[in-house]
């Protein structure tokens, strides 16, 4: 970017500066400590200069946003023209209280919804099974039949919402349940706007919540993108997910390269299925963590979309721009918020967000300040969302897109984070790909080590916490933290009951049976499913036809 | 010589969360002790066989879910019914302290929630475990 003359000079001038300044400086003062590194292990030096980044060719490497390698973002005008999709991941307890508080949070001002189900639905256990016991509206809300569905959404109108699910082994299930929503709202699916999670890879390495083995799993997710591409071509039919990754213990690094390993698995099995590139990949998103490493968040947001856009064109041959276009949902991260003084984590929560729209996020959730303790009650998920709008509106950081391009250490940091994450992706290659990884339990065991190695750190005292392993204080237990009403499951066991009365039953089992005959051939299982949804089968019994065929995932124990 | 103490780290209910657990585990065998590690999605059920079955000295349970005042308490009183009541079993995760009497009660001799330095466990280990020398 500079010329080669100036370059020599900036390069004579560095030196004299070390020998006349910094190291006079250093032997009376010296440095905080003896290294200085990223978290993700990336040696960062005394001092950036031009001379660091010579060798990265703007136009090739950095571009402008809107245009390829979209280092500096996917849109040309990035939040001059709108902000990020402000988007708080809220559910608990039953439909009629989640649907409460969407409401609530819609009414303040929140641009999209994100419903968080709780653990039977997301195994594809009703709420009457044994195993769902004690876990029933916990961690979000319990849907157990369309019954629940329409409750969720009433009064929503869904042409005017865009909804994001965290959904994944069942993906199908409630993409087919909020399609028959939709129909009796009389909604046609081609005006659906959102998202289902449906990234059953990371499910295996770092969420925990799959039910199928990875072949039966992967013919689910192409049948969604088959079907989504002719009939609900806004939907975002894969949120493909590095954030959980992070949060298992992953470095930037291998957040970025684990994530995008899976993402090249979906798109082999997709055209393996015999779709073409282009019919899909521009509805494919991503998930990312904001972690508090502020310009090593930011350049790793920089460098995931230049590596997404790299691996389309050369590796897939997309020629549909929004193909290359990496688009994704930014969480601030779960894992770093303590326990200790809890509204410190307001603090940091506001630097993960800011990280975030520096790397050019196209949704946000911002955690709350009590997260490590319980779900967030009402006043914490506001000041969350108050976070969110006092950047785009007071901090200035939204005027122009991706402010710190250019910063020499930015721009560093960024090319690093690309050279370390291919190195992994060729060795994943290497090994047969990410299934095959997940299955020899590379992966995981790659995760794993940073989680020890990061736990190790704090308990020496070389990462500093403040509030846990530093400026500690006695504390009072926190009050006022929110309950979920053990009654729930009860109050849900009562409804499917009620359904189980009032639906057709010889209906229910005609279409099950369908899905059954389905399954075991070659259909796409879409309409299958969604014949069966709008028949009032319940998530459990299209679930179990399921397993009857595909079997159950047989978890790797790797310590 | 003693033989190492015996741990089987536990993830009862359904939640993926296994980090702590994993972290847990890596602690205490680099801290000497023998540990299992049962995998995800663990019945009460499941976890009272293994640890009879595997003759631990400890049980340490993991839960994020928030399950933890229905599954924890059916493990001890399980452990208890096959006379295995002498297996100290401790438990952590995203718990709210209002819970802890009532798991205290129920025969989980301690709670250790986010934060807490695996070394504090360890320790805790070494001097409530019950086991004959």
């Amino acid at each position: 970017m500079v010329d080669k003359e100036e370059l020599e000079k900036i390069k004579r001038k560095k030196e004299e500066w070390e020998v006349n300044q910094r190291q006079k400086l250093l032997t009376k003062f010296p440095e905080r400590k003896k290294d200085f590194k990223t978290s993700s292990g990336i040696e960062i030096k005394e001092i950036y200069t031009p001379y660091d980044i010579s060798d990265i060719d703007y136009l090739e490497k950095i571009g402008f946003p809107g245009e390829y390698p979209y280092t500096r973002g996917v849109q040309p005008t990035m939040y001059r023209g709108k902000f990020w999709t402000m988007r708080q991941y809220a559910g608990f307890g039953t439909a009629e209280e989640s649907n409460k508080r969407f409401k609530y949070l819609l009414s303040q001002g929140q641009t999209g919804l994100s419903v968080a189900f709780d653990l039977p639905t997301q195994i594809g256990y009703d709420s009457d099974h044994p195993m769902a016991e004690g876990e029933v509206g916990k961690v979000g809300v319990a849907i157990d039949s369309l019954y629940d569905m329409e409750i969720l959404f009433d009064g929503i109108p869904l042409d005017k919402v865009s909804t994001s699910m965290t959904i994944n082994a069942p993906a199908a299930i409630l993409l087919a349940m909020y399609i028959a929503v939709a129909e009796k709202q009389g909604v046609t699916p081609d005006k659906l706007n959102g998202t289902i999670q449906n990234d059953i890879l990371k499910e295996y390495v770092a969420r925990g919540t799959y039910i199928f083995p990875t072949g039966p799993s992967m013919r689910l997710i192409t049948n969604i993108f088959e079907y989504c591409s002719k009939y609900v071509p806004k939907w975002n039919t894969i949120s493909i997910s590095g954030y959980h990754i992070r949060e298992a213990g992953a470095t930037a690094v291998q957040e970025v390269a684990f994530t995008l390993a899976n993402g090249i698995a979906y798109v082999e099995a997709a055209i393996k299925a015999g779709l073409d590139v282009d019919e899909f990949a521009p509805r494919l998103s991503f998930f990312f963590n904001a972690h508090n490493d502020l310009f090593e968040e930011v350049a790793k947001f920089r460098a995931a979309r230049r590596m997404w856009a790299k691996i389309m064109k050369e590796r897939f041959n997309a020629k549909d721009p929004r193909s290359m276009m990496m688009r994704f949902h930014t969480q601030t991260a779960g894992s770093t918020l303590t326990a200790q003084q809890p509204d410190n984590n307001i603090v940091r929560v506001t630097i993960q967000a800011l990280a975030a729209v520096l790397g050019g996020t196209q949704s946000l959730h911002t955690n709350s300040r009590d997260e490590a303790l319980a779900l967030p009650t009402e006043d914490s998920a506001r000041i969350a969302l108050r976070t969110q709008q006092i950047i785009a509106y007071e901090s200035g950081a939204c005027e122009t897109p991706d402010p710190l391009a250019g910063s020499y250490y930015v721009e560093k940091l960024t090319d690093e984070i690309e050279k370390r994450a291919f190195e992994y992706i060729k060795k994943i290659d290497e090994l047969g790909g990410a299934a095959r990884a997940i299955d020899l339990g590379y992966i995981q065991k790659e995760i794993q080590e940073s989680a020890y190695r990061y736990q190790k750190e704090i308990e020496s005292g070389e990462r500093v916490i403040v509030g846990l392993n530093k400026f500690q204080i006695e504390e009072e237990p926190p009050k006022g933290l929110l309950k979920v009403d053990p009654a729930v499951e009860e109050l849900q066991k009562q409804k499917i009951a009620k359904v189980k009365e009032m639906r057709n039953n010889a209906s229910v089992k005609k279409t099950l049976e369908a899905l059954k005959k389905a399954a075991e051939g070659d259909d796409n299982l879409m309409p299958w499913i969604l014949d069966a949804v709008r028949e009032y089968a319940t998530l459990g019994e299209i679930t179990d036809v399921l397993r009857s065929v595909f079997g159950e995932y047989q978890q790797q124990i790797i310590l | 010589m003693d033989r190492p103490i015996r741990v089987l780290v536990a993830k009862p209910g359904l939640d993926g969360h296994d980090r702590g657990a994993k972290v847990i585990a890596r602690a205490l065998r680099d801290a000497g002790m023998e540990v299992i590690y049962t995998g995800l999605r663990q019945t009460p059920e499941q976890i009272a066989e293994a640890a009879i079955q595997e003759d631990v000295d400890v049980v340490a349970l993991s839960i994020l879910s928030g399950a933890h005042n229905t599954l924890f308490p059916k493990i001890t009183k399980l452990l208890k019914e096959r006379g295995a009541d002498d297996i100290l079993v401790i438990g952590g995760g995203i718990i709210p302290e209002e819970d802890m009497p009532f798991l205290k009660e129920n025969g989980i001799a301690e709670i250790f929630t986010p934060g807490t330095p695996t070394s504090a466990v360890i320790e805790y280990i070494k001097q409530h475990v019950n086991r004959a020398v």
